[in-house]
């Protein structure tokens, strides 16, 4: 357990100290936030409600899809799982960390939004603390289970960015962030159920903020706790310490599991 | 120094059709420092993998510190400590915080002392990409001996550290050594090979081809002894005559050299003519070949197998 926290604690300081990362972790969720309230507010009055629930699953998104995966590949291909594997480091370390790191930072972020946001945007703060935070909590772990997953399939930095993006985008323009779910066109509103962000918003607007869930807000938690233990899992199984000694447990393929519980999501709450 | 600490039997690893490792077997005592050597490619990094249990061999039996190490990592982990060939750490961790680390993996004290002896004690607070490429080094090995390891297995343990540096590697290698660690170090290094090992162990192809102490496997060659002599007179460099055992003879300055594949016969011979021409002998050097003339004769396309 001590090394356990020693590990963490060092993961932490990197976050801060690494240049990317910090971009990742707090400039851009933040330079965002203050952005699309400045702007967003002004031409789109009704954004304001949802400047909280957008921005924190905004912060969470950034950090997690375009923090984690690459620092990943990289370590990995960088010959750093190697070293820690020789000194005894374990696979489960080397993926939870870096995920629990990040919804540390995650948790800072968010605090900065709800504090400031009523202030400086006149948005309105969540009327249920609890469930918020379980939100956070849930959409967190779908998250960074997803990038971990996609830092231990991808086979270079290259298909790393394009598989993040692959859901960072898709889930900015279709996750309800920027729009709502209720005006996307059906074809559009069943991809969109695919992605973590549709499903944090929903619980978000139906837990949380006193709003109506446009489906299932229960649902919804479930489907991103899920999704986010089964990445978590489906990450440690196809887990590979070196890209020259490429033995793995499973094939890559499996990956797409982690699918599942957005399917049966869909299936049975749209 | 009689029990066997690492024991390998028949090792082979294949990459697909390429037999890096091809049923090699030794063993290495306790206390005992072996030094594995051959040209790139000959299986030395893929025969430690495979005892670090970084890689799984394809067939053979392996036993380092009494444990499997392909069965037993964890077990391992505690037993061995491995400087690797590349030693890749997150860029931003400082050498304290990789030592608190690993040491708190390995479940003993942090050993920030090892940090001074190895010149990093003025960088302990500068991140991994700030040192340099032998302090990085010195940091890997730094981690590798930190919880006092029964087996410590070095992948090219001076490449790129400095004379000083090299030294004090060399003396914590004994100092292990004295404390009953056993030492496996591959190394293109053959000075450091011969003054080092106990053993050497020469691959080539994947397979041993010459094991046994330095002494033995320069004595076991067609390498020729060199006698280098100096006489007050310089008498000795005019005398026409062939010494017994000599296969060719120059002369460097006031020195005359001879090769001999017999200096028993030789030496005497060079001394007896001296007297015999009432010049006095101011210098006499021998040369035994060196472990590296060994080894480029063994290693040689057209040499000895």
């Amino acid at each position: 357990m001590n090394a356990f926290w020693h590990h963490l604690a060092f993961d932490f300081r990197t976050g801060v100290r690494n240049k990317q990362l910090l971009l990742m972790n707090y400039l851009f969720p933040l330079g965002f936030y203050l952005m699309m309230g400045f702007i967003m507010a002004a031409i789109n009055p009704p954004f304001r409600q949802e400047i909280i629930p957008a921005m924190t699953v905004f912060a969470i998104l950034a950090a997690t899809l375009l923090g984690i995966p690459d620092p990943l590949v990289n370590a990995r291909e960088n010959g750093i799982f190697r070293s820690y594997k020789v000194n005894g480091v374990p696979s489960i370390s080397i993926l939870i960390i870096p995920a629990l790191t990040t919804v540390l930072h995650l948790l800072i972020v968010t605090a900065v939004v709800v504090s400031t946001a009523p202030w400086l945007f006149d948005a309105p703060l969540p009327d249920n603390w609890l469930n918020f935070a379980l939100i956070v909590g849930a959409t967190a772990c779908a998250c960074s289970g997803l990038s971990v997953l996609i830092g231990v399939v991808s086979p270079s930095s290259r298909m790393t960015v394009l598989w993040s993006q692959l859901v960072f985008v898709p889930s900015m323009l279709l996750g309800g962030m920027m729009l709502p779910y209720s005006m996307l066109p059906a074809g559009a509103g069943r991809i969109a159920q695919l992605l973590p962000t549709t499903h944090a918003m929903n619980a978000f607007h139906g837990l949380a903020m006193g709003w109506a869930a446009d489906f299932s807000a229960w649902g919804s938690v479930g489907v991103l706790a899920a999704s986010g233990v089964i990445a978590l899992a489906l990450g440690v199984f196809l887990f590979s310490w070196d890209n020259r000694n490429t033995t793995r447990r499973g094939h890559p393929a499996l990956a797409w599991l982690v699918l599942l519980p957005y399917i049966l999501g869909a299936l049975l709450f749209a | 120094m009689n029990t066997a600490l690492v024991d390998v039997r028949e090792l082979t690893k294949t990459y697909g059709d390429f037999v890096a490792v091809d049923s090699i077997s030794f063993e290495v005592k306790q206390g005992e420092i072996i030094g594995l050597l051959g040209p790139n490619g000959a299986g030395k990094t893929s025969t430690l993998e495979c005892l670090e249990g970084l890689r799984r061999p394809d067939r053979g039996r392996l036993r380092v510190a009494g444990v499997d190490p392909v069965g037993e990592t964890r077990k391992l982990r505690n037993l061995i400590g491995v400087q690797l060939q590349t030693s890749g750490l997150p860029e931003s961790i400082t050498p304290d915080e990789a030592i608190r680390l690993f040491c708190a993996y390995h479940n003993v004290a942090p050993r920030l002392d090892l940090l001074d002896r190895l010149g990093l004690g003025e960088r302990r607070s500068a991140q991994f990409y700030q040192l340099s490429t032998g302090q990085q080094r010195r940091l890997a090995l730094a981690l590798a001996i930190a919880h006092r390891p029964q087996v410590l297995i070095l992948d090219e343990p001076t490449a790129g550290l400095d004379v000083a540096t090299r030294v004090e590697l060399h003396a914590m290698m004994r100092e292990l050594q004295s404390g009953g660690a056993t030492i496996i170090m591959a190394t293109h290094d053959m000075a450091e090979a011969e003054q080092m090992s106990d053993r050497v162990a020469i691959l080539l192809q994947g397979k041993i081809v010459h094991t046994g102490t330095p002494i033995e496997i320069t004595a076991t060659g067609a390498g020729l002894t060199k006698i280098s002599v100096r006489t007050l007179a310089g008498n000795l460099a005019l005398s026409l005559g062939g010494f017994p055992a000599v296969s060719h003879q120059v002369t460097k300055g006031e020195y005359s050299i001879y090769y001999s594949s017999d200096i028993g016969v030789t030496v005497p011979a060079i001394i007896t003519q001296i007297a015999a021409q009432g010049d006095s002998l101011v210098d006499l050097r021998v040369e035994r070949p060196s472990l590296e003339d060994r080894f480029l004769e063994i290693t040689d396309p057209g040499g000895e197998r």
